[in-house]
């Protein structure tokens, strides 16, 4: 360990149980040192072994891939097991659950009830006729148009896109940046053979494809840097040529 | 109480429970998936490097078949694993992959003409065939004859696990997560379901089921410096244990992986080294090869890791805040390739390091230090997937000890064992449940829930001085000092004195707030000492192996043992009141081996006291295998002759290869 004193900072958290009669919605700051290379999730569990047990947050990979530490830090939606605390200046870092989902407590939301629910809702699956023989050579895909739905396939359904979305917060039934782009992502994969009437059908509405204002804080929040803008405005050119 | 009935219960969502939930939903059984978190938060998503299945697609993986992976898996395993699994295994991982590239998977494809790759730290140009132009790509890994490895560039386990959720989706699955299960139902040898405890709600209910499936993963977290999620405790193979009735098996095989990045402990894949990475030293000289010429930073990963460690005891660690540690160089790769296909290793390095692995020379270097990584051992099963003693409790994926990695898991093995045992294992858990019925009476369930509840309560109720963080802490600590790569038998028995002593301190904890709700406090004070029961089954099992095998490394036995040590070890926790588990083993027969133990190929030579067995079947085999030959028979049926195995649906029949004659 570096021998040097770490700054002091303020983590000021959010904190409230909708399940207990008497929990009211509170900030509570814990003051802490910082170490070389400390992300929130090293400040957290800290926070949570040294002064706080009750604290409630959400983390399994604390690497960036899994999605499941979504929050609102110093006002914007970011994964706090990347977020570093030395890139904020001023040391002090205000923690809120993310918007848009229920709340579980404190600063952990039911993304994963939330993006089921989106899933089921634009079949985010292989839609086909076609039975896969796994005995016999696997179909051949262009290795452009592979890379193609990968990328688009790196979403990890954290939730953030949602979180930052204007519409979202105005129509509690819109699809979502994140189901959007599921759509985008089946649309160029070969093995899906369901049509732009099929896509009409799911999302052909101001829940879906027409709703989004373009606010485009969706695409700048996004860890995975999916090219959210991009990808609707292209489903919305092609299913709006459609009627 | 709340009863929730289903035919196939499965405790797990990641790529083995999901697998297996689709195989048994679609016998049209109802399934239930449980899991601590949304499934595609699993820990499944993490996995970067790729998926092994002999396609033999490429031009550096063509000729490879099931025989050569076969053979790659078992030398993989020192020899401690299950013949008739790893056949089972190899035979059904290509057709594992092609289905999930019809549920979307997008694999990466092969594209005819020339490329570049570094190999061996040069670069190397590599023609592809135009007739091989969009089938599946694969990679090199280490320990691998061929290159075996598919891969989505780096995010295979997310993609994988992806395609599989959203197949589950697809197929009506009742996926239900934030639901723990904390105990299992069982009565006359038989397993009935679990109790489960909402994590949102802090309510617990009775899941009743035909049959149950545990495919919670590994137990990581036992240790401090892992590369596992937060969430790989064990508790799937505590609650087994718990049982009394069912046994974990080899549970001292633990793996270290060479390259997490320090000190987060965040995985670079193997696929580094896979695509041409290498390792330095302070003088930034590539050690490797001196120690191993043949296989360099491509031998398996318990030898590399080891080779590590020596290096820098031989003073040749570069120092650091956190410890000494070794250089990553991926930089001579090149910046393109890098962009394109190891773009989450660049990421993590730049965000938990402030380096560009792409930057030329020392600047682009990573820090890496070996750590935990896998657990081969897990709850023991038949091949069928079926605990030996505990009826109608299957498990599979990483909390299983099915067992197919032996003492040492090949890279690309484990992602591929989830789907390949979530298809077999979930196919005969399938057929349990078709063929048996619930019949337990509801004052047991009662029996099972009221005990939990009365637990929980007990919990909250002590009011000793010590905290279950620091408790945790100091299992941790003490599995990676005394358990870790380099063991022996001082430290492995103070280790088990320790832990035991800290099982019974979990007793002696107060949990400041009362609440059953929302209060991770009393999460840990139930979970911890799970943990600790299966820390002692790891460091008990490694005090009583007196042998090196594949992970499980003893200084002061270096030798792998075959005279003595070729079995596996059995164990158990028969009363609840025992402070350590109760060990057995059981033989592996050498003459039913279609490959009996010799030389793995890497690592020191000369380093096995054999058994005799071994030449008196090899011996056999050959002699089988010469006849057949000259009889014109074709590798099938000598495989066949030489060791049957037995696979359900249509996964028997033969795999088509682009290079087949
Ligand atoms: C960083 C990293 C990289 C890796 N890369 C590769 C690779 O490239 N190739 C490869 O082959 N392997 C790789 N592995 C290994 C591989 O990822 C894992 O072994 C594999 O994904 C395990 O899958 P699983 O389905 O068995 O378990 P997991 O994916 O761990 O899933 C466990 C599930 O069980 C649930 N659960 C746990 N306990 C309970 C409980 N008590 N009640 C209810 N639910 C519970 C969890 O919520 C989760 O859904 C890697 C591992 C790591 C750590
Ligand atoms: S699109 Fe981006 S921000 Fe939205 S859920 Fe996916 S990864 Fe998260
Ligand atoms: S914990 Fe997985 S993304 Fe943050």
């Amino acid at each position: 360990m570096s021998l040097e004193k770490g700054r002091e900072i303020t983590i000021s958290v959010l904190k409230f149980n909708p399940r207990s009669k008497v929990s009211k919605p509170h900030f509570v700051d814990y003051k802490l040192e910082e170490t070389p290379g400390m992300t929130l999730f090293i400040a957290l569990m800290k926070i949570r072994e040294e002064y706080d047990p009750d604290l409630s947050f959400d983390f399994v990979c604390r690497a960036g891939i899994c999605g499941s530490c979504g929050m609102v830090v110093n006002g914007k939606p970011a994964l706090a097991c990347r977020t570093l605390i030395a890139n904020y200046p001023t040391g002090v870092l205000q923690l809120m659950p993310m918007p848009a989902f229920e709340l579980i407590k404190d600063l952990s939301v039911n993304t994963g009830k939330w993006m089921d629910d989106m899933s089921k809702r634009v079949q985010s699956w292989i839609v086909t006729n076609e039975e896969t023989d796994i005995t016999k050579m696997e179909e051949r895909v262009d290795p452009d148009v592979a890379d193609e739905t990968f990328e688009l396939d790196r979403c990890i359904e954290c939730g953030i896109c949602v979180a930052s979305c204007g519409t979202k917060l105005m129509r509690p039934d819109f699809v979502g940046p994140v189901g959007l782009n599921r759509v985008a992502r089946f649309e160029v994969d070969p093995h899906d053979q369901r049509t732009a009437e099929d896509f009409y059908e799911l999302i052909g509405d101001d829940d879906g494809i027409f709703g989004c204002m373009s606010l485009l804080a969706c695409e700048d929040h996004c860890p995975k840097h999916l090219p959210l803008q991009n990808k609707i405005a292209y489903l919305r050119r092609k299913l709006v040529a459609l009627r | 109480m709340k009863i929730n009935y289903c035919d196939a219960l499965v405790i797990g969502g990641g790529l083995a429970g999901l697998r297996a939930a689709v195989a048994s939903q679609k016998k049209g059984l109802n399934s239930i998936v449980l899991s601590l978190v949304p499934v595609k938060r699993s820990h499944s998503a993490a996995a970067q490097g790729g998926m092994q299945a002999s396609l033999g697609n490429s031009k550096m993986s063509d000729g490879d078949n099931e025989d050569l992976h076969f053979a790659d898996t078992v030398k993989g395993s020192d020899w401690g694993c299950d013949q008739d699994v790893a056949r089972m295994f190899v035979h059904t991982a290509p057709k594992a992959i092609r289905e999930l590239a019809g549920w979307g998977v997008p694999w990466t494809r092969v594209r005819e003409g020339s490329r570049e790759a570094v190999i061996n730290a040069k670069k190397t140009t590599i023609t592809e065939d135009a007739d091989r132009h969009g089938l599946i790509m694969s990679r090199d890994f280490g320990g691998t004859k061929k290159w075996r490895t598919c891969y989505t560039a780096d995010a295979t386990g997310h993609t994988m696990l992806f395609g599989v959720a959203n197949e589950a989706l697809r197929q009506d699955v009742d996926i239900r997560d934030r639901k723990e299960a904390i105990s299992l139902i069982h009565e006359n040898n038989r397993c009935y379901g679990a109790i489960v405890r909402d994590l949102i709600t802090g309510e617990l209910e009775a899941y009743v089921s035909k049959g149950t499936c545990i495919a919670t993963g590994g137990y990581g977290r036992v240790f401090k410096q892992t590369t596992n999620a937060v969430i790989c405790e064990g508790i799937g193979a505590a609650i087994a244990l718990e049982t009394g009735v069912a046994t974990l098996g080899n549970m001292e095989a633990v793996q270290f992986h060479p390259t997490p990045i320090v000190p987060s402990g965040i995985l670079l894949t193997e696929g580094c080294r896979g695509d041409g990475g290498i390792l330095r030293d302070v003088d930034g000289h590539r050690f490797m090869p001196d120690y191993e010429p043949e296989k360099k930073e491509l031998a398996s990963r318990d030898v590399v890791s080891r080779r590590m460690i020596e290096h820098i005891r031989n003073g040749k660690g570069v120092p650091s805040p956190y410890g000494e540690h070794i250089w990553l160089d991926i930089s001579i790769l090149g910046r393109e390739h890098i962009e394109k296909n190891l773009r989450d290793v660049q990421e993590i390095c730049q965000i938990f390091n402030g380096i560009d692995p792409a930057d030329e020379g020392k600047k682009g270097w990573a820090p890496v230090l070996p750590m935990q990584h896998y657990s081969m051992g897990g709850i023991r099963t038949k091949p069928t997937g079926e605990s030996q003693n505990l009826n109608g409790l299957f498990a599979c994926g990483e909390a299983a000890c099915w067992d197919m990695h032996g003492f040492n898991r090949l890279g690309g093995n484990s992602v591929s064992e989830t789907v390949v045992a979530g298809m077999i294992i979930g196919n005969y858990f399938a057929d349990y449940c078709l063929t048996n019925d619930v019949t337990i009476p509801t004052a047991t369930v009662q029996k099972f829930m009221d005990k939990q509840d009365a637990y929980l309560d007990e919990i909250l109720a002590y009011n000793g001085t010590e905290d279950i963080f620091r408790i945790k802490n100091k299992m941790q600590n003490l599995m990676d000092n005394k358990v870790g790569i380099f063991r022996d038998g001082t430290g492995l028995a103070e280790a088990v004195d320790e832990l035991e002593d800290l099982l019974k301190k979990t007793k002696q904890i107060n949990v400041k707030s009362k609440e059953r709700v929302g209060n991770p406090e009393l999460e840990e004070a139930y979970r911890v000492p799970r943990m600790l029961k299966v820390a002692l089954c790891v460091a008990k099992g490694g005090r009583e192996r007196t042998e090196s095998r594949g992970a499980h490394y003893r200084e002061d036995y270096l030798k792998r043992d075959d005279a003595n040590w070729l079995n596996r070890t059995l164990t158990s926790w028969p009363d609840e009141n025992d402070t350590q588990p109760t060990i057995t083993y059981e033989e592996l027969d050498i003459m039913t081996m279609e490959m009996p133990p010799a030389f793995r190929g890497y690592g020191a030579k000369g380093m096995i006291i054999e058994n005799e067995t071994s030449a008196v079947r090899q011996a056999e085999v050959d002699e089988i295998t010469e006849k057949m030959q000259a009889e014109g028979k074709d590798r099938h049926e000598i495989q066949d002759a030489l060791m049957p195995f037995s696979l359900p649906m249509n996964y028997r029949e033969k795999n088509e290869r682009a290079g087949d004659k």
